[in-house]
């Protein structure tokens, strides 16, 4: 089923909240990346709510703000697909559900899209109302630099790769 | 172990409720002699940082109270400052109030029964367990939340922290086709709710149940949900103004959060089973129905089967969504016009655990000068203990463990939510 549609790029998901400082980073990629035309959409990170907006047919890029005790402005890569993400990174959110519970969920239930990248942004700060901190804002730009160019190239995420390679072979 | 003289049971966090709390239980010779229900997050000092603010910044910021119900604090506030203001909100804006409220009970309850409450019946820790098991049941879980967002989106700009409602109605109301949109997945709503109902109806329930004191919201005309008057099974049936008058909040030692009780110093109820005692001849069609296949008298006593009620709280949110959604077309105008004066308003709503209550006096030039409000969860409080209290002495014969398990599903009858209270749940039980 995934090999009819490995040519479509990701659809990439950005969220947080952007009213908390460096929480909105995933936001405000996800922007950046709608305004150049890929298929990117900000959302709020409710777990529920997003599992529900994963397709089921095509790859999926989620960008959140991380706190795992990395340089502020660390940009890594999880394949959601091949194991659960680390536990607490990724529990900025004060809603009972958040993007860990999304995944861990659309695995339990067989709706993981056939490919998930979480890429994590190790934020500074979450003050009300502030902007993206130096670091963190460098890291968006480097971050919309490397989708952007991924894109051009036609790249696919690992596990999408490696679902397509075991359905060839 | 029953046979020991002292038990203690500490349940130092406690799981799927929101907000962060403890309890602490202490036994001795068969006779509780302490239980504290602790709430110990950090109070927030919402109504010290309402005071100086504009009336009509009031249901953005109180919005932020709670990420589960803001509808219920942004109505609240709003409905306030009109009663102050003067003004009344009737007609389609007063339509939509009622439809996004709707659509705050439908992700909420089903939220709270099927993913936190549901596995307390089932000997499951989480909704993971439950998902391997009843797959079905997460996934209607999931599309009916989907939908209650989804109306909190059509009507209120987002699922979170809405934008679009304001003092006197909204900043814009939504075109006649998307709120028409809803009304495909609302007739599926109904069917899920029910379903979902169903499923639970057939789950154990502990034999236990209580002469509650319930108070809520009854209107003439409908299952109240935002406006009306303040009932209760005592004959209490007063304006919403007097309402500080028949209710009070004290402090405790033990809990950031405030306890509710009456003026009489007695606990009492809010929330899903108050709400149908009260309005039972008021349910919608089919949550009517599913309440009698669910063996509901037009009372229900037993706390546990809150669960059962959420669901046909559930259809009946889907019901009125329906009929609002099926007659909406788009208003002329998204709001009433507001002309600053001084005054004291009082709002009170149904948020989905119970009466949410707001009363703020303002300055001749619409400043906030003195902000109150209760939320549900610290009035339920008082009622809570004496739930766990009853509950605990009603099954000293259970080990430890399985005490504990009865203790954090008597908790989670109340949907808790701490952090609306100042925000909760840990375990620490003696038996002496």
């Amino acid at each position: 089923m995934s090999c009819g549609n490995s040519g479509v790029a990701p659809l990439v998901f950005g969220i947080g909240n952007r009213d908390r400082g460096d929480d909105g980073v995933g936001r405000h990629i996800a922007a950046r990346l709608a305004a150049a035309g890929l298929d990117a959409v900000e959302h709020s990170g409710d777990g529920a709510d997003l599992l529900n907006e994963w397709p089921r047919d095509r790859a999926v890029i989620v960008i959140d703000a991380m706190r795992s005790g990395a340089a502020p402005g660390s940009i890594r890569r999880f394949d959601a697909v091949a194991a659960p993400l680390p536990a607490g990174v990724f529990a900025l959110s004060s809603h009972a559900l958040g993007l860990a519970f999304a995944v861990e969920m659309a695995r339990t239930l067989a709706r993981l899209p056939p490919a998930l990248t979480v890429i994590g942004i190790e934020i500074e700060r979450v003050a009300t109302g502030a902007e993206l901190s130096p670091a963190v804002a460098a890291a968006a730009d480097r971050l919309v630099a490397e989708l952007m160019d991924e894109r051009a190239r036609g790249d696919r995420p690992p596990s999408l790769r490696a679902a397509g390679e075991a359905i060839q072979g | 172990m029953s046979n020991a003289k002292t038990r203690t049971i500490k349940v130092d966090a406690l799981a799927r409720v929101e907000g962060e709390g403890a309890l602490d239980l202490r036994i001795r010779d068969g006779v509780v002699t302490e239980l504290k229900f602790r709430i110990y997050e950090p109070p927030r000092f919402f109504e010290a940082f309402l005071r100086g603010r504009m009336y009509s910044e009031a249901p953005d910021i109180t919005a932020r109270i709670c990420g589960i119900c803001p509808i219920a604090y942004m109505l609240g506030a709003s409905q306030a400052m009109e009663q102050a203001l003067g003004v009344a909100v009737t007609g389609t804006l007063r339509d939509l109030r009622r439809l996004i409220y709707c659509g705050e009970w439908i992700e909420s309850h089903v939220l709270h029964a099927a993913m936190l409450h549901a596995p307390d019946f089932l000997g499951m820790q989480d909704a993971f367990e439950l998902a391997k098991v009843h797959p079905e049941v997460v996934n209607s879980a999931l599309e009916l939340k989907k939908l209650g967002n989804h109306i909190l989106e059509v009507v209120g700009g987002r699922a979170i922290h809405p934008v679009n409602l304001k003092v006197g109605g909204f900043y814009r109301a939504p075109a006649t086709a998307k709120v028409r949109a809803l009304i495909a997945p609302l007739r599926r709503g109904i069917t899920q709710g029910a379903e979902l109902g169903r499923l639970f109806g057939s789950f154990s329930f502990p034999d236990y149940e209580d002469d509650y004191t319930f108070v809520c919201l009854k209107h003439p005309d409908e299952y109240a949900i935002h406006e009306g008057r303040v009932v209760s099974n005592r004959r209490l049936d007063i304006p919403i103004d007097d309402y500080l008058v028949h209710f009070q909040e004290d402090h405790i030692r033990h809990s950031t959060a405030l306890h509710g009780t009456t003026r009489k110093g007695e606990p009492y109820m809010v929330g899903p089973l108050a709400r149908y005692a009260m309005n039972y001849e008021q349910l919608t069609p089919i949550a009517r129905a599913l309440a009698s296949e669910l063996g509901l008298g037009p009372v229900v006593r037993n706390p546990f089967k809150s669960i059962l009620v959420r669901m046909v709280e559930t259809v009946l949110a889907c019901e009125e969504a329906l009929r609002l959604a099926e007659s909406y077309t788009e208003p002329a105008a998204g709001a009433v016009a507001i002309t600053p004066r001084a005054g004291v308003g009082h709002g009170l709503t149904e948020a989905p655990r119970g009466i949410c209550y707001h009363r703020y006096r303002l300055d001749d030039e619409g400043r906030i000068l003195d902000a109150r409000i209760m939320p549900p969860t610290s009035q339920n409080q008082p009622q809570i203990e004496a739930d766990l209290r009853g509950v605990v002495q009603a099954n000293l014969n259970l080990s430890n463990d399985e005490l504990q398990w009865r203790c954090e599903q008597t908790i989670r009858n109340y949907d808790p939510c701490i952090s609306c209270s100042t925000h909760f749940l840990k375990l620490n039980v003696v038996r002496e």
